[in-house]
């Protein structure tokens, strides 16, 4: 058994054809992940109590003849800022770092009720604010493609597991592309669903109307089993959505003939670098498959970074809040005030990203300023909403480069957050819009650094992008 | 200048953020150049545009809502098991109200 490169379907094979049971899987899933992990750090800390209980569930049904669910057996990793009863959950954030969840998140239900087996938590920036995973309190996750480079983040962990092979899938979160650019970086499938489309209850809040719980994969296939699982309406998050859940699977035919894919005009520019030229052959490699490609235009482009951090601060300053001392955990030592106490353990606890974050929220917000940044920002963000809307009058999918630039050196672009910000700017316009979208590995740099395509489709249109993204991989990608 | 040093030390106090004076002079530096790029806002006339509160905007006002159901809640032990410093069944915080 190769555990490193195992898909969905060979473990369900295996477990169905009793060749392995899911508790032996599960118990070398866990020997191998904690022996590998230290090379890039993708994982905190490992469950293996609970991973051992999920596989011995699955075995139950099995010897009793039932269904065990989509990922019997399946080795998972879940990014730190999604809660685990019982299992410590610690947002990358020296104010949470013995927190231990009273309940779980809607999605770790499904997985488990699914079959599947939690094998730990994964680092990712401090509350899920970055785009390179250096901003966790517990140092950096390395990408496995290339050690001395940041495996993207926020997300880092989970994809640097899946790329690593220390899970088969993992469960990412995606606010601004946190999802997609560590794909991207680290050369796996990442997948932002439609906003609401997966619920957000146990998802630790950082900007509510613009987080997304998402899965990475090594396949599309794989991603798109776990959407299937994780996906549908829960009464516990009032924007999770009413639409029922297709079987994602049933759409991966590798037929894309006449499908019409638009390549916004406004990103061309941006795509003359080493990056852009993989993505033009990928979009190439798209047309032989017999998509049709045409230019579009997203015309208010240029307004979507500055639009989302002020949306995205303005949330995080009030959803960040509750960190004040009383409930979760940390609390300064020897403050006589309550003020004093609320300030001292939030200027002790949060990281330099945190705290430009909630400052520049704070700020966006206060008397004075609403009207000239936070509804602005909406009004431009409903511009930005209605640019997709038209564009997928005329075309069934945008394909766009994730980002700029592929991994890059660990402290790199440490020292300039705008720089860094900007950077999200391919990520941040399907964000803003809470349309489908995800990365879908397309080829490698000349120093084998993986650069991912990204496919967005409009409001619940998941399965046209997993076909187009599927049938981009059986044809091999860009090669 | 977007932000002066001071305008810094008063949103870090609406905040409840304790910050100390290299990092006061480090984010108005940050601060000013972030909120240099949003005046890129300004190019827009966004007049008639209405503001985006929310994503699923052709969903029924109603779609959000649930049915009123009571449903047993976590309870006093397992929502006071993460406190700093719980007490008889209660959260407990430095003196408030001198009496």
């Amino acid at each position: 058994m190769e555990i490193a490169s195992l898909t969905i379907d060979q473990i369900r094979e295996g477990l169905l054809a009793r060749r392995f049971r899911a508790e032996e899987l599960a118990a070398e899933a866990l020997r191998f992940a904690q022996a590998d992990n230290p090379k890039t750090g993708a994982y905190l800390h490992f469950s293996p109590e609970r991973a051992l209980a999920a596989a011995r569930r699955v075995d139950e049904k099995i010897a009793r003849g039932e269904e065990p669910g989509a990922l019997a057996g399946v080795p998972v990793a879940v990014k730190d800022v999604i809660v685990t009863r019982g299992v410590r959950t610690t947002c990358g954030s020296k104010l949470l770092e013995n927190y231990i969840p009273p309940y779980d998140a809607t999605a770790i239900e499904l997985l488990e009720a699914a079959g599947g087996v939690i094998l730990g938590k994964t680092n990712c920036d401090e509350f899920a604010m970055g785009s390179s995973t250096e901003n966790s309190a517990f140092g950096p996750v390395r990408n496995p493609v290339a050690l001395d480079r940041v495996p993207g983040g926020s997300s880092g962990g989970s994809a640097a597991a899946v790329a690593q092979g220390t899970a088969v899938v993992s469960l990412g979160s995606d606010t601004g592309g946190s999802i997609r650019q560590p794909a991207s970086f680290c050369g796996v499938s990442g997948v932002t669903p439609t906003y609401g489309r997966v619920s957000r209850y146990g998802l630790t809040a950082f900007a509510s109307s613009l987080d997304h719980i998402g899965p990475f994969a090594r396949t599309v296939k794989d991603a798109a089993r776990v959407l299937g699982v994780i996906a549908g309406r829960d009464p516990r998050d009032s924007t999770s959505a009413e639409a029922p859940v297709p079987d994602y699977t049933n759409a991966l035919d590798g037929n894309v003939k006449g499908l019409k894919l638009g390549l916004p005009r406004e990103y061309l520019k941006d795509m003359t670098s080493e990056s852009g030229s993989l993505i033009n052959r990928g979009v190439e490699a798209l047309r032989r498959l017999g998509c049709e490609v045409r230019e579009i235009s997203l015309p208010h482009t240029d307004y979507a970074i500055a639009s989302y951090y002020i949306i995205a601060t303005a949330e995080a300053s009030s959803n960040l809040a509750r960190y004040d001392g009383v409930r979760y955990t940390t609390r300064s030592a020897d403050s006589a005030t309550l003020a004093d106490m609320y300030r001292n353990t939030r200027g002790e606890g949060f990281g330099a990203e945190c705290k430009r974050r909630i400052m520049l929220g704070t700020y966006v917000l206060s008397a004075g300023y609403y009207d000239a940044y936070y509804l602005k920002a909406q009004k431009v963000r409903g511009l930005i909403a209605r640019d997709f809307r038209q564009a997928f009058d005329e075309v069934d999918a945008v394909v766009a480069p994730v980002s700029p630039f592929p991994a890059f050196r660990l402290g790199e672009k440490v020292d300039d957050p705008l720089a860094m910000y900007l950077s999200d700017i391919f990520t941040i316009t399907g964000s803003l819009a809470g349309i489908p979208c995800m990365s879908v590995p397309c080829g490698c740099t000349a120093e084998g650094l993986p650069v991912g395509m990204q496919i967005l489709t409009r409001h619940f249109g998941e399965s046209t992008m997993f076909k187009i993204a599927d049938a981009f991989e059986r044809a091999g990608g860009v090669n | 200048m977007k932000i002066t040093e001071q305008e810094v030390r008063y949103v870090a106090g609406l905040a409840n953020l304790s910050l100390s004076d290299a990092e006061v002079a480090r984010f108005q530096g940050d601060l000013d150049q972030i909120l240099g790029h949003m005046d890129k806002l300004n190019e827009l006339d966004t007049g008639s545009a209405a503001p985006m509160s929310q994503v699923l905007y052709e969903a029924a006002d109603t779609a959000t809502l649930r049915p009123d159901v009571p449903a047993p809640p976590l309870g006093n032990q397992a929502a006071l098991a993460n406190a700093p410093d719980p007490g008889a069944g209660y959260y407990k915080v430095p003196l408030v109200i001198e009496r």
